[in-house]
């Protein structure tokens, strides 16, 4: 997967625009940038990541420079430059689910997947992180997987949980852009 | 729905919206609902697909025609997590947990039709082994006082009309004809509230000083950004209650001369953000924000910013920087944000828990509420009940209920029969409490006294089996991970902490380490920009105060007395118990373990990944780690 010179559908950007003309921006405005981590969450919505030719026209439509907008990027951990796995595992390492195993449910999707925390499998089908407590703490160790919340979660469950998110979600297509 | 112009309307639409209440009504002759069966949709339950059996109940009831005899609401959290998913049937009182979809045929053919309630869908008190079959018997609710989640678990939070009903927005109502804003600044005061974000400062004061400083305009926000680990009280008020939350940043507004508001949500709470759209958007329709508020000639409207995963925005300064647009790195106090807070003007920031009280003390009386809590914390707190304790879940007490009543009465004691060591609040501002200060009251001093914090109200139970150099290492790397390195000593000082402490676990530290680490620490706190880095620190400080044996043994012993740090540890096969079945060499990973059928197995600790397979699969538990 090639993303220097990935060309994006049209109706992506549309989609975008759409959203930003919604906003009514006025660039002379000094308060203008108030809405900023708004589109940026609405277009990592669309892509799945935020790549730079996007940036450079949020930037562009904002009336902001590029290295502003990429500088917001960088500071929130939500927001990735890089593009994820078409399904995203994510292991919650809130201290409720640390103190119940979470480490070990990390670990044993690594050795599944056969990749680290972060990362993308090659084929670009799963990418693995970690995050910081959802807050369903009373089902801790808990997994997310795209929107599916995974409660109670064992090591020796991780194999079975992938499986069943595969026979159950995984089969939908949802490639809207496709 | 036509829009709310008066007092007199409100009035009006909840003696209209009443009977939308059903058999959750003391009086019932205003409704032809018989039975209310009220389901927690908050995300906890939801993820044990609660939805379902709301869909299941109400399919069953539109089949046999039952509609208006019997309701089925969706709510917000009931607090008891553990148990979820949580279905209460009422005027019954009965109160089902871990309820399955497949369950719903039942509840519906021998509970609502047949007036039967479903005998093994009760709770079974853990300790007596009986079946309790009301929600007010059960220990886990006895001591609790609900204040701020009065309306969670109660009413549809989809629903305004459910709000109105139960007595919404008349403190607003109330604030705006019969109040002058000092005197909603001076019933606060009155009352003691402070700050639930954690800090416990006196909420009316504040507002008091953002009344008087002048500005163009005024802005109220509420921090929503519950980022410490493990706790959840603002999410589910958010859930399972936003329009109180709307309400008191109304009055907030009116107190302080703010037309404006805005809640900095996280972005990892979709559910609370959708609810909370969807409150605003309700209240907008009403009138209940907007121009001229109930005829009173007040505006108020608020808009939603969500966060994007970074835990400094929690702090007020670096909050404000990021509803602006901004990377969300803390601004040097003063000026407070009173004075200038964003756009430079005048700014207000309460969190969720704070706000959401306001209705209920104005509805009440500065009294009414001061006389809950001790001397110096009035009112109550909502805690996040998490970790090793076997009821998980939300629950509300007054100021100087001691942690003994928290995690031994309501939270049911330490899980799995281990231990207890230590209960950690505050999260990765507070500190590791030990088991001699049990039957401390908690209140903000309290807890400060004894190396903690109140923190936003996470609490999480450790047993025996935690170790807590572990434990603080792992609040260190999350503040590595979250400084927003604006400043040197909290970006490379707890850096070079989370370093030593790494060591440490891995049976590399020496006695020199320590007195390192004390000292980076007391650093850290003092020349820290923000509260970010001025209370990372805490978790070492603390477990290094009151378990400094576990430290020694780490260091002089090269030893983990909990058997957690993996590097410390050894897992070794009894030969006297193996029966050379076979099953932990097939587990292993990396191939560690040899031996022949029937023959006494070996693990090659020069292999071994410390990973803890084998002994979580050996039946005879033939291995351990030492």
């Amino acid at each position: 997967m090639n993303t220097k010179q990935e060309i994006f559908p049209l109706a992506m950007f549309r989609e975008l625009e759409a959203y930003i003309k919604s906003l009514n921006i006025n660039r002379e405005d000094p308060r203008r940038k108030e809405t900023l981590i708004q589109t940026l969450h609405k277009a990592q919505s669309i892509w799945g990541y935020l790549p730079e030719p996007v940036q450079r026209y949020i930037a562009d439509r904002y009336g902001i420079s590029h290295a502003e907008v990429s500088g917001v990027i960088s500071f929130y951990n939500y927001f990735t430059t890089t593009r994820k796995g078409d399904v995203q595992i994510s292991v919650c390492m809130g201290t409720a689910c640390y103190v119940n195993g979470a480490e070990q449910v990390l670990k044993e999707f690594e050795r599944l997947l056969k990749i680290k925390s972060g990362e993308v499998t090659p084929d670009g089908r799963f990418s693995l992180d970690s995050l910081r407590c959802v807050g369903a703490c009373g089902l801790a160790p808990v997994v997310l997987i795209g929107d599916r919340v995974y409660g109670k979660v064992r090591p020796e469950k991780v194999a079975e949980i992938l499986e069943d998110y595969l026979v159950q979600v995984g089969a939908k297509e949802e490639q809207v852009y496709a | 729905m036509p829009e709310i112009d008066s007092v007199a309307a409100l009035k009006e639409a909840q003696r209209q919206f009443q009977p939308l209440l059903g058999a959750r009504l003391s009086e019932q002759e205003a409704t032809t609902v018989r039975r209310t069966v009220l389901i927690c949709s908050s995300t906890g339950c939801r993820a044990s697909d609660s939805q379902e059996i709301a869909a299941n109940l109400q399919r069953l009831i539109a089949e046999r025609g039952l509609e208006t005899q019997i309701q089925v609401t969706i709510t917000g959290c009931f607090g008891f997590c553990e148990q979820g998913p949580i279905v209460e049937v009422l005027p019954d009182d009965v109160f089902y947990v871990r309820v399955k979809p497949t369950d719903a045929q039942e509840i519906f053919e021998q509970h609502l039709l047949n007036n039967q309630p479903v005998e093994r869908l009760l709770y079974t008190d853990p300790t007596t082994g009986k079946k309790i079959a009301t929600q007010h018997e059960i220990p886990f609710y006895k001591l609790q006082k609900r204040i701020v989640l009065r309306n969670c678990g109660r009413i549809n939070p989809e629903d305004i009309r459910e709000y109105i009903a139960v007595g919404g927005y008349q403190a607003l109502a109330k604030a705006l004809t019969e109040m002058t804003p000092e005197q909603v600044i001076d019933e606060i005061k009155r009352s003691g509230l402070r700050g639930r974000g954690g800090a416990g400062f006196p909420t009316g004061q504040k507002w008091q000083f953002a009344r008087a400083y002048p500005g163009k305009e005024k802005f109220i926000v509420c921090n929503a950004d519950e980022g410490d680990p493990g706790a959840f009280m603002n999410r589910s008020v958010m859930e399972g209650d936003a329009h109180s939350v709307i309400e008191g940043m109304a009055i907030a507004g009116y107190a302080i001369g703010a037309k404006r508001g805005y809640v900095y949500i996280r972005a990892e709470y979709p559910l609370a953000v959708e609810r909370l759209r969807l409150a605003i958007g309700q209240a907008r329709e009403l009138g209940l924000l907007g121009q001229n508020i109930l005829g009173s000639g007040f505006d108020f409207d608020i808009d939603i910013r969500l966060g994007a995963g970074a835990f400094v925005c929690g702090e007020e300064t670096a909050l404000l920087n990021s509803i602006e647009g901004e990377r969300g790195e803390p601004r040097n106090k003063p000026p407070f944000p009173a004075q200038s807070g964003l756009w430079g003007q005048p700014t207000n920031v309460n969190n969720v828990g704070t706000l959401a009280n306001v209705p209920a003390i104005l509805m009440n009386g500065a009294e009414w509420f001061s006389a809950v809590g001790t001397a110096t914390s009035k009112g109550t707190k909502e805690f996040a009940l998490a970790g090793k304790i076997n009821n998980v879940g939300l629950i509300e007490v007054p100021m100087g209920t001691t942690l003994r009543q928290i995690i031994y009465d309501i939270g049911g004691g330490v899980r799995g029969g281990g231990t207890f060591k230590a209960v950690q609040t505050g999260g990765p501002s507070g500190g590791c409490i030990p088991a001699q200060f049990l039957d401390t009251p908690i209140d903000y001093e309290s807890l400060r006294a004894i190396g903690s914090m109140m923190g936003s109200g996470g609490m999480i139970v450790m047993n025996d089996r935690d170790c807590m150099v572990n434990i603080a290492r792992f609040y260190l790397e999350f503040t590595v991970d979250e400084s927003c390195g604006r400043c040197l000593p909290c970006r490379i000082g707890n850096k070079r902490m989370y370093e030593i402490l790494t060591r440490i676990t891995e049976g590399k530290g020496s006695e020199e380490d320590l007195i390192e680490l004390r000292e980076l620490a007391e650093t850290i706190i003092d020349t820290s920009l923000c509260g970010l880095g001025q209370t990372a620190p805490n978790p070492v400080l603390s477990t290094m105060k009151y378990f400094w044996d576990e430290y020694e043994a780490h260091v002089k012993e090269k030893r983990c007395p909990a058997g957690v740090c993996a590097k410390l540890v050894r897992y070794q096969i009894d030969p006297a118990k193996c029966i050379g079945c076979t099953a932990c060499a097939r587990v292993c990973p990396v191939g560690a373990i040899s031996g022949a059928v029937k023959q006494t197995h070996v693990i090659d600790q020069n292999v071994c990944i410390k990973c803890g397979a084998c002994m979580t699969k050996c039946k005879f538990a033939a291995i351990s780690k030492s």
